[in-house]
């Protein structure tokens, strides 16, 4: 199949007129038709569309895999991203290779996307290493635990780009929660003041571990950025063509040294904040189900099968492929070394000074010491 | 050589780093027409250009998390903090984002920034305008600290900070920044990871840095009236401290005493001390000494003749590592 995925008489509906709210996949899988925002997806091929439904799928099958890991105690932990596959694989698969992300920790499927090896995903949850992978070689910083911290790190980066006087674009992903963090908000001044080619990109998963947005936000968090003097765009983050198609008009915002774009991408945190939560403390079961019923993978389903896309025969094989990637994931895992236990001192500078290396030596010495008894 | 004050010798180090690496830009606020609230970037921003030399929004945070991104793309910053008590709206990032990142990723991200902190007191300044903040950012793996007492250290040793790989923190004793001394652009530095003798002798070490090294040796000078051999050190780096070079002076003195402004508890002194006490121990003649701010706020001005330490304080503290009768003789604690 070679047809874009156009507006076509078999599967529109009329688009209620809500230009603060971007969807071009309803939950039923219709292609919605919108004015400003069809003409950053007219290329999209339907097979196209069913390599983002197999991202989809597989983002999900690793997620649920890391998640079986930790349970059986292989990783100390994990962050899920169930429910949250649309708005990573969407703005993710946007860029290009020379742009940079600056990530919080739930963004696997970002990482993914970037081409982050899949068992360097887990070192920091398995406690083998403080990150992952080098951010030079995937375009992609190893994930911030502090919340809202890389918002500032994506402004400075997008700084040296327009300084540099390349077009290449830094993008921040953050949740709900961190628009609350000071840095959040001193990273919009700084790149509304100085135009920097960087995109605010905030999944609204509803929750902050167990707080609720309506904690951070009395209005929608899209609202806040145009009082820094930024346009905001509020997309469905469950529709995956939707979020890249907002993607794609803030990167060519950007390039164009028109500055920085907030974006909201509304979607849900399915799962637990961590392994560690237990989310059955807080949440409305009836809002979940509600949240269930606009899951991102189901619509694109829904639209790539009307159009006979997707076959019962390729939905096999993608899962086929999605369970093989797994498989190799948990191999990948339970092959990760753990370090040599005078690593520890290995890195806390470029260049070693005196003291520390007194320490490496003391301990070194003290460590034989187990040898020789 | 040109005379200068150590003011006008680090905006001159400024000015070298500028001109010698494109990749070195300046971040700060009112570092631009107005030069700083010091005058240390004076003319800078003339010269270099908006986007060298970078007036920023009020946001000490923003300042050291944008420095990261630029770091991240190659970039070598160099951030002004405009008083010491402004650091701490920065301090998550410095602590949390600057010093881990190298070991985070396991070297593969360098953080060569350059912190510079106008510090310490004996201006007559209010609230925030006159801490000595230094020892939270020893305590930090990552970091490197040093703090200047001279014109030609400022000079020398700020641009071998922005030339450094690793991020440092540069204190600079802002009751200073009027002295004037001699500079040499071309001198060839002690590196800024070595203490300085100052002034040799035989009876007493006496460890200080930044601003109080001017004390300290006007207090040796005093005590060589009185017959007492006083050897000055001047740490220059806090982090790491070079206790090579003050346990050299403290075999040979077998008496310690450690000036500074900050607070004693959990201070630079009591490290000195601790590891000084551990190398020397069977060298020691007495107990070291720490003549130190007391660990109170720092005081309004009308009191900080009261805080800081001066000559008569670290004499005093002299005379108890020499047996001699000193303020506390006789005190006790009940």
């Amino acid at each position: 199949m070679s047809t874009t995925v156009p507006v076509t008489a078999k599967n529109s509906v009329a688009k209620k007129q809500t230009p603060e709210f971007v969807q071009l996949l309803d939950p039923d899988g219709h292609r919605l038709s919108d004015e400003l925002y069809d003409p950053w997806v007219s290329d999209v091929t339907g097979d196209q569309l069913a390599s983002l439904y197999e991202d989809l799928i597989i983002v999900r099958r690793i997620d649920a895999e890391a998640t079986a890991l930790q349970r059986q105690g292989e990783l100390g932990l994990w962050p899920p991203l169930f429910g949250q596959e649309a708005a990573q694989v969407g703005s993710a698969r946007t860029l290009r290779p020379d742009d940079f992300v600056f990530s919080s920790y739930r963004e696997n499927a970002v990482a993914y996307c970037r081409g982050v090896k899949l068992p360097d995903l887990l070192r920091v949850w398995r406690g083998t290493a403080a990150s992952g992978w080098n951010p030079f070689e995937v375009g992609m910083a190893t994930p911030a635990i502090i919340i809202g911290a890389q918002t500032l790190h994506a402004t400075g980066y997008a700084l040296g780009c327009k300084y540099d006087g390349v077009d290449s674009v830094a993008v921040a992903y953050f949740g709900d929660g961190a628009t609350s963090e000071g840095d959040v908000n001193e990273a919009m001044v700084f790149a509304a003041s100085f135009a920097a080619p960087v995109i605010f990109f905030c999944q609204n998963n509803q929750w902050a571990i167990s707080e609720p947005v309506g904690l951070q936000a009395q209005r929608p968090i899209a609202d806040r950025a145009p009082g820094f003097g930024i346009p905001s765009i509020r997309v469905d983050g469950n529709d995956v063509l939707a979020v890249m198609a907002a993607t794609r008009s803030a990167l060519d915002r950007a390039r164009n040294g028109a500055g920085p774009t907030f974006i909201e991408a509304v979607t849900y945190r399915r799962g637990p904040h961590t392994t560690s939560d237990d989310p059955s403390r807080y949440i409305n079961p009836v809002v979940a189900k509600e949240w269930e019923a606009r899951d991102p993978i189901a619509r694109v389903e829904a639209y790539l099968r009307a159009e006979g896309v997707l076959t019962d025969a390729l939905a096999a094989s993608i899962q086929s492929r999605a369970d093989q990637v797994a498989a190799d994931f948990r191999a990948g895992c339970l092959a990760l070394e753990n370090p040599q236990p005078l690593s520890v001192f290995d890195n806390v500078y470029a260049t070693e000074h005196t003291e520390l290396s007194r320490q490496r030596s003391q301990y070194t010495a003290y460590l034989e010491g187990f040898d020789n008894d | 050589m040109t005379e200068l004050t150590l003011a006008k010798a680090l905006g001159s180090g400024l000015r070298r780093a500028l001109s010698d690496d494109d990749k070195v830009v300046l971040l700060g606020e009112d570092i631009g027409a107005l030069g700083g609230v010091f005058r240390v970037t004076d003319g800078l921003q003339a010269d270099f250009g908006k986007d060298r030399v970078i007036d920023t929004p009020l946001a000490e945070a923003g300042i050291i998390g944008t420095a990261v991104g630029l770091a991240f793309r190659g970039y070598r910053p160099v951030c002004e903090i405009q008083f010491d008590g402004f650091i701490y709206p920065g301090f998550d990032q410095i602590v949390a984002q600057v010093a881990k990142l190298h070991y985070r990723t396991a070297g593969k991200v360098r953080m060569p920034l350059t912190i510079r902190v106008p510090y310490g007191g004996g201006i007559g300044a209010v609230e925030h305008h006159s801490e000595s903040p230094e020892a939270y950012f020893a305590h930090t793996a990552g970091l490197r600290v040093v703090t200047c007492s001279t014109p030609q250290d400022a000079h020398s040793m700020l641009r071998e900070a922005i030339a450094c790989d690793d991020p440092v923190l540069f204190f600079e004793p802002k009751r200073r920044y009027w002295t004037k001394g001699e500079v040499d652009e071309d001198a060839t530095a002690l590196p800024m990871g070595k203490a300085r003798v100052v002034v040799e002798g035989s009876d007493v070490t006496l460890v200080s840095y930044g601003p109080l090294v001017g004390t300290a040796l006007d207090a040796a000078a005093a005590a060589a009236d009185d017959g007492v051999s006083i050897e000055v050190i001047d740490l220059r780096s806090l982090a790491p401290v070079d206790f090579d070079t003050v346990s050299a002076s403290v075999r040979k003195t077998g008496r310690l005493v450690i000036t500074h402004e900050a607070q004693q508890s959990g201070g630079l002194g009591a490290e000195i001390a601790a590891t000084l006490t551990d190398r020397c121990f069977f060298y020691l003649e007495a107990a070291p000494v720490r003549i130190t701010g007391f660990d109170v706020p720092y005081p309004p001005a009308k009191l900080e003749e009261h805080f800081l330490p001066d000559l008569d304080r670290i004499l005093d503290g002299v005379d108890r590592t020499l047996g001699r009768v000193n303020s506390l003789t006789g005190w006790s604690a009940s």
